[in-house]
């Protein structure tokens, strides 16, 4: 292998050793990058304690649990919070029914106008969620359907169904043909190859593509704006504070409960796909 | 153990059942595909549709309600002067929150592509994942935090003695306002900070898939690793680029909360096309300035097809 030996400074793993080829400039470019995306959140966290409640002082004045017990005991901020979660679970529920459905037709069978169907699929979530919102608002006026929880739960499930159909169509992808022949000559039927031997192969790119689609249900804004009647998701709630601040302090405290919401599903989807390459989040 | 248990060799009926549907695949096919296709083709594809519709018809000048009779009148309406400055501008500001994004990312993606260990690449990439997938309007507040007159970066430029470069950077007359949260600037960086993940991620699996041996080759060839960069791995990471710039571009276009909540309340297409459809009851207009982003983005999409983005996505 002379070109092993040409290129000095190579790691064997076949990437360029850092310490050669990495300059300082590099380092601390890619270093800021990931500050400037990471950083912002951090002062959030920070500003829920502070004592200031007027303005968006830096460094805060002084450091307080206060605001924490005060949004303990606002009922408005724990309805939207309980309509959030339940928006969520089910958006979830459909997009996994639906994600799940879509992804076993498109694994198995080829037809005429399948690319048109994976175009569809990818169409909530590619184009602008304004115009995902504008339309399914506008076709709910003309449908004189009024404006409910259900019309949110509509809206979410449709954007949420990638996100499934993703995780499941690339772990059925990876998943041996062989096993589900084996099955079948082993006398099972159609139902019990599912049960038995293609759900249990699936299941964790379920969970996962499930938790996705909570935190992306949990956390969704702009079609919930144009969906919403007069039901507010914590989402909403906070829109409402940023463009009209009322309770600033409790504003924060709020987001401070979003992120962990958020965070703790994305974070175990990550893991339960972290050793496949169906990154969790790459159709987002 | 339980699937040799439960099937005896007797045929219970979801055996006969399953056998039957076996013999009949389109059956299935069109038992699996029915329920979602009927809720994307039916429900959101029929409403998208009837939007762009409407954009047809205009809403009467007296009454202000629609009048369902085909019309151009709207769209010689979105073409006045006002509309057409709101439209360039938000396909200005798309424009250097792409340009922006991909300075930041290159870096960014070139280090973890080509630079990172196993373990730091995974800590990379979970940090770039995260920001994705966390609270949209959490992270657009942190920035009203960060960019307030009061806030961080006053702050920060105070410390080093450098207000008054921020005070003129302030003055500036288009891009300036009275603080940063009040200003182009300010929405440029929340858009950046925003979209960024969209960037990093197709430059990084772009870069991921230059082959070593071109790299060796060069190298043997006697290229510096400048040299290198320049002629070998950057028109390779092109694709990665335009297909990162599809997601900033065509997300920043229909963004309608980063210009409400940041920046000198003049509209963008997101916020006319919100205030239309609501207040104002003109969902024709409002359904014309939609069509503005699926244009624009129907053009952009040929533009980054040629450059090779559909490949790198």
């Amino acid at each position: 292998m002379p070109s092993r030996a040409v290129a000095p400074g190579r790691a064997r793993n076949g990437q360029i050793r850092s310490g050669t080829g990495a300059g300082w400039g590099l380092k601390a470019a890619a270093t800021g990058g990931l500050l400037f995306l990471n950083l912002p959140l951090a002062f959030i966290l920070l500003y829920a304690f502070t004592t200031d409640d007027r303005s968006f002082a830096f460094p805060p004045p002084g450091l307080t649990l206060r605001w924490f017990a005060l949004a303990w005991t606002r009922p408005d901020i724990w309805q939207a919070l309980g309509l959030s979660v339940e928006v969520a679970l089910l958006g979830m529920t459909m997009a996994l029914l639906l994600g799940t459905l879509a992804a076993l037709a498109m694994y198995r069978f080829s037809f005429f106008g399948k690319e048109s169907v994976t175009l569809m699929i990818l169409l909530p979530i590619a184009l602008p969620g304004i115009v995902t919102g504008i339309s399914l608002r506008s076709a709910f006026a003309l449908a004189d359907i009024p404006f409910s929880y259900w019309t949110i739960v509509l809206g979410h499930a449709t954007f949420c169904i990638v996100v499934v159909y993703n995780n499941v169509i690339a772990r059925l992808r990876r998943t041996s043909p062989a096993l589900v022949e084996a099955s079948m000559d082993l006398g099972a039927n159609s139902f019990q190859t599912f049960r038995h031997v293609v759900l249990p192969n699936i299941a964790t790119a379920l969970l996962a593509g499930g938790m996705l689609a909570f935190a992306l249900s949990f956390d969704e804004v702009i079609v919930t704006t144009f969906t919403a009647g007069q039901q507010e998701t914590l989402p909403i709630w906070m829109l409402g504070q940023l463009l009209r601040p009322r309770d600033r302090p409790l504003t924060n405290v709020a987001a401070v409960f979003v992120i962990a919401v958020t965070f703790l599903p994305i974070i175990g989807a990550y893991y339960l796909t972290r050793d496949t390459h169906d990154a969790a989040g790459s159709g987002k | 153990m339980s699937v040799a248990g439960a099937a005896p060799f007797r045929e219970g009926p979801l055996t006969r059942l399953s056998t039957a549907l076996y013999l009949r695949p389109r059956l299935v096919l069109l038992l699996l595909l029915l329920p979602p296709l009927l809720w994307l083709g039916v429900i959101y594809m029929g409403s998208l549709l009837a939007l762009l519709a409407q954009s047809f018809f205009a809403v009467d000048d007296f009454s202000g309600l629609t009048v369902y009779q085909p019309t151009l009148k709207t769209y010689a309406e979105l073409f006045t002067p006002a509309n057409v400055a709101i439209i360039l501008r938000t396909i200005a500001m798309a424009a250097a929150v792409t340009i922006g994004c991909a300075v930041i990312a290159f870096p960014l993606a070139y280090f973890m592509a080509r630079f990172a260990g196993v373990r730091a690449k995974a800590i990379f990439y979970l940090a770039v994942m995260l920001p994705l997938w966390s609270n949209y309007l959490v992270r657009v507040y942190s920035w009203k935090l960060i960019l307030a007159k009061e806030g961080v970066i006053t702050w920060l430029f105070g410390l080093v003695g450098l207000q008054g470069v921020l005070d003129h950077i302030l003055e500036l007359p288009v891009i300036g306002g009275p603080s940063l949260s009040a200003s182009y600037i300010g929405m440029w960086i929340v858009f950046m900070y925003i979209w960024l993940p969209f960037m990093v991620l197709p430059i990084e699996a772009a870069l991921e898939r230059v082959p070593r041996s071109f790299i060796e080759a060069s190298a043997d060839l006697g290229a510096r690793p400048r040299a290198t960069f320049r002629h070998v791995i950057l028109p390779l990471a092109v694709p990665g680029v335009a297909a990162g710039s599809i997601f900033t571009f065509s997300l920043t276009l229909g963004d309608y909360i980063i210009p409400n909540l940041i920046g000198n309340s003049r509209p963008f297409v997101g916020m006319v096309v919100y205030a239309y459809q609501g207040t104002a009851g003109n969902i024709p207009l409002a359904a014309a300035f939609t069509m503005v982003p699926i244009l624009v983005m129907a053009f952009y999409l040929a533009a980054a097809k040629r450059l090779g983005a559909f490949d790198a996505l």
